[in-house]
């Protein structure tokens, strides 16, 4: 499988307000990418941008799956050609199981020919696998029957997504901080259970602040951004230099995209 | 319209209505004399008052429609959507308000149940019938309700005994026909510690039939008895739904009462539940879901008489299109009514730009000992919610039908049976739209 997902000169405004400012990114499947920066600096733009989110618009630039226009797909169609998101902040459903969600998920997403109406995985094919993908990431069978986020703390969001990532085994996946809200023993199992998923059979971009989630998941590169644009990449040791020494140096050596950054922060405030 | 007659609810109409109405004892006659001329006194609601401010029946013309003096023929439809995996202990039918066909299992007759046709039990078995018969509705209500005393036909009675457990649901379905109108009154009596569950489906010969249902329900409940009711009510969607439904609750008893609304062009209904016994617990479950032109309202009471009673009115609405749906809850406690648990919530969830909820909770307390607790939401679908979802492979219908059955899943979960939960799932899922 040589799936490869590439991002160029990818410009991303919300409203009339410019976000992203010409991002070029190539994830190969099997390869696992960093993603570090400032607090409003556009990470989650990017993810959000990738999944197709109706209020972040794309007025320059491409996102192409092995060279199929993503930007024209539908958010539910990137999600079954293989592109998911673990969510900085997931949406509760109030009412919907998770096993139901769940289930209608994995058959869209395994099917992605299904028209609406048609069935869906039978139960106990479906029972026996999500239970099993749950014992892996230890979680317990009575998460399943509650309601899609409703509820959950902050940890248990982020082990939903991870259980969600799991079940439905996509090519690209892009987890946005999925390490914060997690105690230390939290994070180290989900950085385990990602590892365990298989990043090899994915192609992963992992937003964060931390360096845990990349103990098991040592990515080829890490990169920075500043300002809505990359502005450095390198490899594992530029992550750890960022956690241990924070981006002083990185807002000195790129004092253009360091003034894009600032003035995106200050709109934010004056909002 | 299937009706040639040009009989109305007039003076004329009515004389013609009793005369069609064969050996019918001079009681019920007179009941009926009685409420003809309350109805002839009275004026329609006033516009400006209270309770019809938001409902306005100005597009409601009675001369368009007969009262039911002959019986209409016609084939009941082949959705029994409550009956679906049922084993029935009863089955009562009717078209028009007119039953068509009834019957009772052989063991509950030799027990005493009585069950049937209102009309026909008056007749037979008045000493049974009379003594509640308009002791729990107030027939001089409002005109609606005073025409529907004079006028009702066919209806459905059960009676339960003393100490007598049903197990198995009694299924009533009425039918309307198109242009149609049914008058029925439906009378319920459950004797000191008896147990019965009654599913009831309102359905019209098409979805989109006209027609008048002017209607009542009275539930009885002496001490210890359990009732649960379920009334599914999909009336065409130009019908106009005119109802006064009310329980009596005695001391101990139980009750629990399911409506889906999700019928009709035009309704207001009145639902009561009156706790006249220490220690009766009633809840009750509303579900409204519109689209069209639909205007739902329901304007709900929870009556505490006596002390340490519990109820607990939860109606969930969802608006779709250009509808409209009312509530209006009142939860009322009367002095000697100490130590009341008393609770109401209605949520809404706004489907369209163009459709409406109105959410108007109320309390009248004259105990100092309660416990009273009220709440409404009204919200539009997230962007977000929908958005999440189709990250995870949902289409945009698939989503927004999830989180429409979400919404209403807190009812579901309240619902002890099995076939009325899908068979109000399968009810939401057919109804709910594309949207933008
Ligand atoms: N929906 C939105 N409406 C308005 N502004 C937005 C919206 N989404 C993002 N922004 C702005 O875009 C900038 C980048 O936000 P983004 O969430 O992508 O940052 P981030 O790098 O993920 O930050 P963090 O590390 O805090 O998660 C911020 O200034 C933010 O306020
Ligand atoms: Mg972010």
């Amino acid at each position: 499988m040589n799936h490869i997902l590439k991002i160029e000169n990818l410009h991303v405004s919300v409203g009339d307000k410019p976000i992203l400012r010409g991002v070029n990114l190539t994830i190969k499947h099997g390869e696992t990418h960093a993603l570090m920066g400032p607090n409003g600096s556009g990470k989650s733009t990017l993810g959000l941008a990738i999944m197709g989110h109706p209020g972040y618009t794309v007025t320059e630039g491409s996102i192409t799956l092995d060279g199929e226009d993503v930007l024209a797909m539908a958010p539910d169609e990137r999600a079954r050609t293989g592109i998911f998101m673990a969510f900085q902040r997931p949406m509760a459903i109030p009412g919907v199981k998770m096993a139901d969600f769940l289930r209608h998920a994995t058959t869209n997403v395994r099917n992605p020919d299904r028209k609406e109406g048609e069935e869906l995985i039978p139960m106990r094919e479906f029972r026996k696998e999500l239970k099993e993908k749950m014992a892996h990431l230890r979680m317990d069978v009575e998460f399943a029957r509650r309601y899609v986020n409703d509820g959950f703390s902050g940890g248990e969001m982020k082990r939903a997504e991870i259980l969600q990532l799991a079940m439905l085994q996509p090519k690209f996946a892009v987890l946005d901080e999925t390490d914060s809200g997690l105690d230390a023993d939290a994070v180290r199992l989900a950085s385990e259970s990602i590892a365990d998923i298989g990043r090899e059979k994915m192609g992963l971009l992992i937003i964060t602040h931390h360096d845990k989630l990349l103990v098991h998941n040592p990515p080829e590169f890490t990169h920075v951004m500043l300002g809505g644009r990359l502005v450095e990449t390198g490899g594992k040791e530029l992550a750890v230099e960022l956690h241990e020494h924070g981006y002083d140096r990185i807002r000195k050596s790129y004092p253009e995209a360091e003034a894009a950054n600032q003035e995106m922060l200050a709109e934010e405030t004056a909002v | 319209m299937t009706t040639t007659s040009t009989l109305t609810f007039d003076a004329a109409g009515f004389e013609a209505f009793l005369a069609s109405r064969k050996d019918e004892p001079q009681w019920l006659t007179d009941l009926r004399r009685e409420s003809f001329s309350h109805a002839d006194a009275m004026d329609w609601p006033a516009r400006r008052s209270e309770e019809w401010i938001r409902t306005d029946i100005r597009t409601f013309q009675i001369k368009k429609f007969a009262p039911p003096v002959e019986a209409t023929a016609g084939d009941v439809p082949a959705v029994h959507q409550l009956r679906d995996g049922v084993e029935p202990g009863g089955v009562l039918e009717t078209y028009d308000s007119q039953v068509i066909s009834e019957s009772l299992d052989e063991e509950l007759a030799a027990k005493g149940v009585i069950f049937g046709s209102l009309e026909r039990l008056c007749r037979e078995q008045p000493d049974k019938v009379r003594p509640f018969l308009y002791t729990v509705v107030d027939p001089d209500y409002d005109k609606f309700a005073a025409l529907h005393a004079a006028f009702w036909s066919g209806g459905q009675f059960l009676y339960v005994p003393r100490g007598v457990v049903i197990e198995k649901p009694i299924y009533l379905g009425s039918t309307l026909s198109d242009g149609g109108t049914d008058t029925a009154h439906t009378l319920i009596v459950l004797e000191d510690g008896a147990e019965a569950t009654v599913l009831h489906e309102c359905n019209s010969a098409n979805p989109e039939a006209a027609g008048l249902h002017m209607g009542a329900v009275e539930l009885i409940q002496k001490p210890g008895s359990h009732l649960r009711y379920v009334n599914v009510q999909e009336w065409g969607h130009k019908t106009y739904h005119f109802a006064h439904q009310q329980a009596t609750i005695d001391r101990d008893s139980q009750l629990q009462w399911t409506i889906a609304a999700m019928g009709s062009g035009l309704s207001k209904v009145n639902q009561s539940v009156d706790m006249v016994g220490e220690g009766a617990n009633c809840q009750v479950n509303g579900v409204m879901f519109t689209e069209g032109r639909q205007h739902l309202a329901y304007h709900t009471q929870q009556y505490h008489r006596a002390p340490n009673c519990h109820s607990d009115f939860l109606y969930k609405s969802a608006q779709q299109d250009k509808s409209r749906t009312v509530w209006r809850g009142m939860i009322k406690v009367d002095k000697v009514a100490q130590k009341t648990d008393g609770y109401q919530r209605n949520d809404n969830l706004v489907l369209s730009n163009h459709s409406r909820a109105d959410s108007i909770p109320g309390l009248e307390i004259e105990a100092d000992d309660v416990r009273c607790t009220h709440g409404s939401t009204t919200a539009k679908v997230d962007e977000e919610q929908i958005f999440y979802a189709r990250c995870r492979g949902f289409t945009q219908k698939e989503a927004t039908r999830m989180i429409v059955s979400g919404f209403f899943q807190q009812i579901f979960d309240r619902i002890t049976i099995e076939s009325v939960r899908d068979a109000l799932a399968a009810a939401i899922a057919r109804q709910v739209r594309e949207y933008e």
